[in-house]
C-alpha cells in the first residue's frame, strides 16, 4: 500500500476539513471557553459528529459504523487539530470505541448506538499520577458478590465530567509493574461511592479527577477478560496514542502555517521579516521535522490498519516524533510572532496551549522514546 | 491471488534461489559495494554472479523501460522488488552514479539512441560514471563554473578544472557542466558526456580528513568532445543539471536505502552505565525510523507524482544532519576503542574513518544551509530568499 491516502481518502479529507472550519473553527471554540462551558465542548456540535458518520468511523459496519480505520479517524483528527475544535471524538470515538471491540455483545449493544448518534460521552480513567505510567497502576478491584469493588484515584480523565460512562483500568490481581492483573471495567457515571472533581486545562479542556471508594460493578461491566485487561488498554492505547499524534500534526501544522504567512506579512527594518535568512532557516527546519512527523503518523495508522506486528513500535516513534516536532512548530510560532503571539486575541498561543495537553495524553516524547529504546532490547 | 501477490511470490522465490549468501550481508562501506565498470575489480565471485544475474532480469534498474536496460516495473512492482530484497538482506547488486543521477536525468532529457546506447551500459554496469559539477571557485554557487568548451564546429574544445568529483579516477565516463556561453549566467552552460580516457583529461585524489580518497580535482586541456555527446540542447544544462541534483540529493539523504540498525541495540551493555547515552540512542532510534517513513511516502509520492519538486532538498537535509548525528553516536558508545585509526582491532579505524566521512554528508550536492535556503523559497514561498 503506498504511504499516501487514498482517493476516498483525500475526499474524507477535503469533508473534516471543510466541516471543522465552517462549524468548528477556533472562533467556535473561543465561545465555548469564554462563556466557561463545563463540557468545554458543544453538545450541538457532538451531535453534528454523528450526522457526518466521524462517530462511527471505527465502529463496525454489522454494528451500524462505517468500519472504516485508523487511517480515516487521524484524518479527521487532524483537521479537529487544525481547528481547535473541541469534541469527545479522540476518547470516545477514538480510543473509547476500540477498547470496547474487544468487550462482549452486551456491553457493545449497550453503548454503541449512543456513540453513534453523538449522545454518549465516554471518559478513560488510566492514569494515577501526574506522568502516564499504565504498567504502574496500582488501583485495586477486588471481587465482591457477584462482582468487583473498585477503590482507588484516578486524574486527567479528560471529560470526565461529561461522561455517561468511565472505562476503568484496575488491578485484579498482581502487583502495580506486572502487565498481568489488569483489567478493565465499563463504570456507570452514576455508581455509587464514585465521586469527580473537574479541573479546568490549560488548553481549557476538561480533566477530572476520580475518586472511588468502594465502587461496586457486576462482573458483566468487564471489558474482556478478568485478569487479562492488559491486552485490551494496550489496544485502547494504541488507538489514542496514534490518534493523539494525528491531532497533533493539525496542531502543528496550523501553527507552522500560520507562522509562515505572519513572516511574509510583517515588516521590521523597511523589509518583511521573512526575508531574514535567520528565520528563513528556522521555518524551513520547521517544515522538515512536520513532513517526516507527519510520514510516520500515516505509517503507524496504517500499520494498525493492517493489524501488524510491528504496530506498537511505530505508533510509539509516532507519538514522540510528532511531538518534538508540534512542540517546536508552536514555540516557533509564538517566537517569530513576536509580541502579539503573547495576546490571547491571537490564535497563535491556544496552539501552544492545545499542543501541551496532547503532549501528556498517553504518553509524553519522553514515555515513547523510552518505550522505542526498550522495543530494541536497551 | 492478485497479480500483485503473485509478483510478490514470484519475486521472493527468485531472491531466494538467486542471491547468493554473501550478497546478503549489509555492504561495509562505499568501497565493499559493486561499482561495474570497464575495469571492473569484484570483491569476490559471488558480488559479479549477483549483479549478471540482476542486470539479466532487468532488476539493478527495475523501473527503467525494457529497451533500456531494466524491467519495466511499475510503482507498486517496483516497492515489492525493495521490500522483499530488504526482507531477506539482498545488497543492491549495483552502486552507480549512472543508476542514481545520470540515468533520470536521460530518461528525461537524452534522445533515443542515447537512452538505448548508454541507459543499457548503466543497466548492466558495464561504464562507470563521475560527475563534474563543482569547481574551485563554484561550490555552493555552482552556477558560476567556468570551465568553458569552445565551439569548434563539429565538436568543442573544453578547458577548465573540476573539483569534488567523486571516484575520478576510477571512473570511466563523465558528465560534465561545461560553459558555452560566457554571456549568460544560467543559460550559458551545457551537458555534456565524454570518456575519460579523452586525451587532455587528467586526475588528482584528494586526501580527506578519514585518510581516504573518493574524491579527486579533475583536470581539462583541450579536450575535444563531439557535438552529438551533449544531452539537452546547447546552453541549457542547468536545466538538466537541476534535475539531476534532485536525484543526487534524494540518493545523499539515504531515502530507500537498505534500513539501518539501531546503534542503541548495539551497545546494550553501556546503558545502564550511561542513561544520557541511552536516551540520545532512543532519540536517534525515533528519527531514524520516522524518517525511514518519510522516505517510503517520499518514493510512493514521487512515483504517483505527488511529490513537491523541491522535497528531495528537505530529504537531503534531514537524511544528511541525522547521519552525521548517528556517526557521532557510534564515536561516542565506542569511546577510546573508536579512536583506533590503523589496528586489526577497529578494522583499519573504520569507526572513526566512517564519521569523518559523514561530515561531507551535508556540504557534497548542496549544503544543508542551501538546502534550507531552497525550501523556505520553493516550498515555503519567504519573501526575497
Amino acid at each position: 500500500m503506498p504511504l499516501y491516502h487514498t482517493e476516498d481518502q483525500a475526499m474524507l479529507k477535503d469533508t473534516a476539513a471543510s466541516f471543522m472550519k465552517t462549524e468548528a473553527p477556533t472562533t467556535h471554540f473561543r465561545k465555548f471557553r469564554d462563556m466557561n462551558c463545563k463540557d468545554g465542548f458543544s453538545h450541538g456540535l457532538w451531535k453534528q459528529f454523528a450526522e457526518m458518520g466521524f462517530t462511527g468511523i471505527l465502529v463496525p459496519e454489522d454494528q451500524g459504523g462505517l468500519g472504516l480505520g485508523h487511517v480515516e479517524a487521524g484524518i479527521v483528527l487532524e483537521e479537529i487539530g487544525r481547528n481547535l475544535s473541541p469534541s469527545p471524538f479522540l476518547t470516545t470515538s477514538v480510543a473509547g470505541v476500540e477498547a470496547l471491540k474487544a468487550a462482549d455483545a452486551a456491553l457493545r449493544e449497550r453503548w454503541f448506538p449512543g456513540i453513534l448518534s453523538g449522545e454518549t460521552v465516554l471518559g478513560l480513567a488510566i492514569d494515577e499520577g501526574a506522568k502516564h505510567n499504565p504498567a504502574a497502576i496500582a488501583m485495586k478491584a477486588e471481587r465482591a458478590g457477584n462482582g468487583f469493588r473498585l477503590t482507588g484515584r484516578k486524574q486527567f480523565v479528560i471529560q470526565g465530567a461529561s461522561a455517561d460512562m468511565l472505562i476503568v483500568a484496575a488491578r485484579t490481581a498482581g502487583s502495580a509493574g506486572e502487565q498481568d492483573g489488569l483489567t478493565l471495567f465499563a463504570v456507570d457515571k452514576d455508581a455509587a461511592n464514585l465521586s469527580m472533581e473537574a479541573a479546568r486545562l490549560v488548553d481549557s479542556s476538561m480533566g477530572a479527577h476520580v475518586a472511588f471508594e468502594g465502587v461496586e460493578v457486576d462482573a458483566d461491566a468487564v471489558i474482556g477478560e478478568v485478569d487479562q485487561g492488559w491486552a485490551v488498554l494496550a489496544r485502547m492505547l494504541r488507538a489514542g496514542r496514534t490518534g493523539a499524534a494525528s491531532e497533533m500534526v493539525g496542531v502543528g501544522s496550523a501553527a507552522m502555517d500560520m507562522t509562515v504567512d505572519y513572516l511574509k506579512q510583517r515588516k521590521q527594518f523597511g523589509r518583511l521579516i521573512g526575508e531574514f535568512q535567520a528565520l528563513q532557516h528556522r521555518a524551513a527546519h520547521l517544515y522538515s521535522e512536520m513532513e517526516v512527523a507527519r510520514a510516520v503518523v500515516l505509517k503507524a495508522q496504517q500499520l494498525l490498519d493492517e493489524g501488524s506486528d510491528n504496530a506498537d513500535l511505530m505508533v510509539s516513534v509516532a507519538k514522540a516524533k510528532v511531538g518534538q516536532a508540534t512542540g517546536l512548530a508552536v514555540r516557533e510560532g509564538v517566537q517569530m510572532h513576536g509580541g502579539i503571539g503573547m495576546t490571547d486575541e491571537y490564535d497563535i498561543g491556544l496552539y501552544m496551549k492545545r499542543d501541551r495537553a496532547l503532549q501528556e495524553f498517553m504518553g509524553d516524547v519522553n514515555f515513547h522514546t523510552d518505550q522505542v529504546a526498550r522495543a530494541h532490547g536497551y | 491471488m492478485s497479480d500483485l501477490e503473485t509478483f510478490r511470490a514470484e519475486t521472493r522465490a527468485w531472491l531466494e534461489a538467486n542471491c547468493p549468501p554473501e550478497m546478503r550481508e549489509p555492504v561495509k562501506d562505499e568501497s565493499d559495494a559493486c561499482w561495474g565498470g570497464r575495469n571492473p575489480t569484484y570483491k569476490s565471485p559471488a558480488q559479479k554472479l549477483w549483479m549478471d544475474r540482476m542486470a539479466e532480469k532487468g532488476w539493478t534498474v527495475p523501473d527503467w523501460p525494457k529497451p533500456y536496460g531494466g524491467a519495466g516495473l511499475s510503482p507498486a512492482e517496483t516497492k515489492i522488488l525493495r521490500q522483499e530484497m530488504a526482507a531477506l538482506g539482498c545488497r543492491s547488486p549495483l552502486s552507480s552514479f549512472g543508476i542514481w543521477m545520470l540515468g533520470p536525468a536521460l530518461l528525461k532529457f537524452g534522445t533515443e539512441e542515447q537512452k538505448v546506447h548508454y541507459l543499457n551500459q548503466i543497466a548492466r554496469g558495464e561504464i562507470r560514471w563521475c560527475q563534474g559539477y563543482s569547481e574551485p571557485g563554484s561550490g555552493s554557487d555552482l552556477v558560476s563554473l567556468q570551465t568553458f568548451g569552445e565551439d569548434k564546429g563539429d565538436h568543442w574544445v573544453v578547458n577548465g578544472q573540476k573539483i569534488w568529483t567523486s571516484y575520478a579516477d576510477k571512473a570511466d565516463w563523465i558528465f560534465c557542466l561545461v560553459r558555452t556561453d560566457k554571456d549568460d549566467k544560467y543559460k550559458g552552460i551545457s551537458f555534456l558526456l565524454f570518456d575519460m580516457e579523452t586525451p587532455g583529461v587528467s586526475t588528482k585524489p584528494i586526501k580527506l580528513i578519514s585518510g581516504n580518497s573518493p574524491f579527486c580535482e579533475t583536470f581539462f586541456d583541450n579536450v575535444v568532445v563531439p557535438k552529438h555527446q551533449i544531452v539537452g540542447e546547447l546552453n541549457r544544462g542547468w536545466d538538466v543539471a537541476k534535475y539531476l541534483l534532485g536525484h543526487e540529493r534524494e540518493m545523499i539523504s539515504g531515502a530507500g536505502n537498505a534500513p539501518v540498525g539501531s546503534v542503541g541495540a548495539m551497545h546494550r551493555d553501556l546503558m545502564a552505565a550511561d542513561p544520557i547515552l541511552r536516551g540520545e540512542m532512543a532519540r536517534l532510534d525515533v528519527d531514524t525510523l520516522a524518517f525511514r517513513a518519510m522516505g517510503e511516502k517520499f518514493i510512493d509520492e514521487m512515483k504517483a507524482g505527488k511529490a513537491h519538486p523541491a522535497q528531495p532538498n528537505m530529504m537531503k537535509y534531514f537524511g544528511t544532519e541525522l547521519n552525521k548525528r548517528r556517526n557521532e553516536l557510534v564515536m561516542s558508545a565506542g569511546g577510546s576503542d573508536a579512536l583506533e585509526w590503523e589496528s586489526e582491532a577497529s578494522t583499519g579505524g573504520a569507526k572513526a574513518r566512517a564519521w569523518l566521512r559523514t561530515k561531507a554528508n551535508s556540504i557534497e550536492g548542496g549544503t544543508s544551509e542551501v538546502m534550507l535556503n531552497v525550501v523556505a523559497k520553493r516550498i515555503l514561498d519567504l519573501p526575497g530568499a
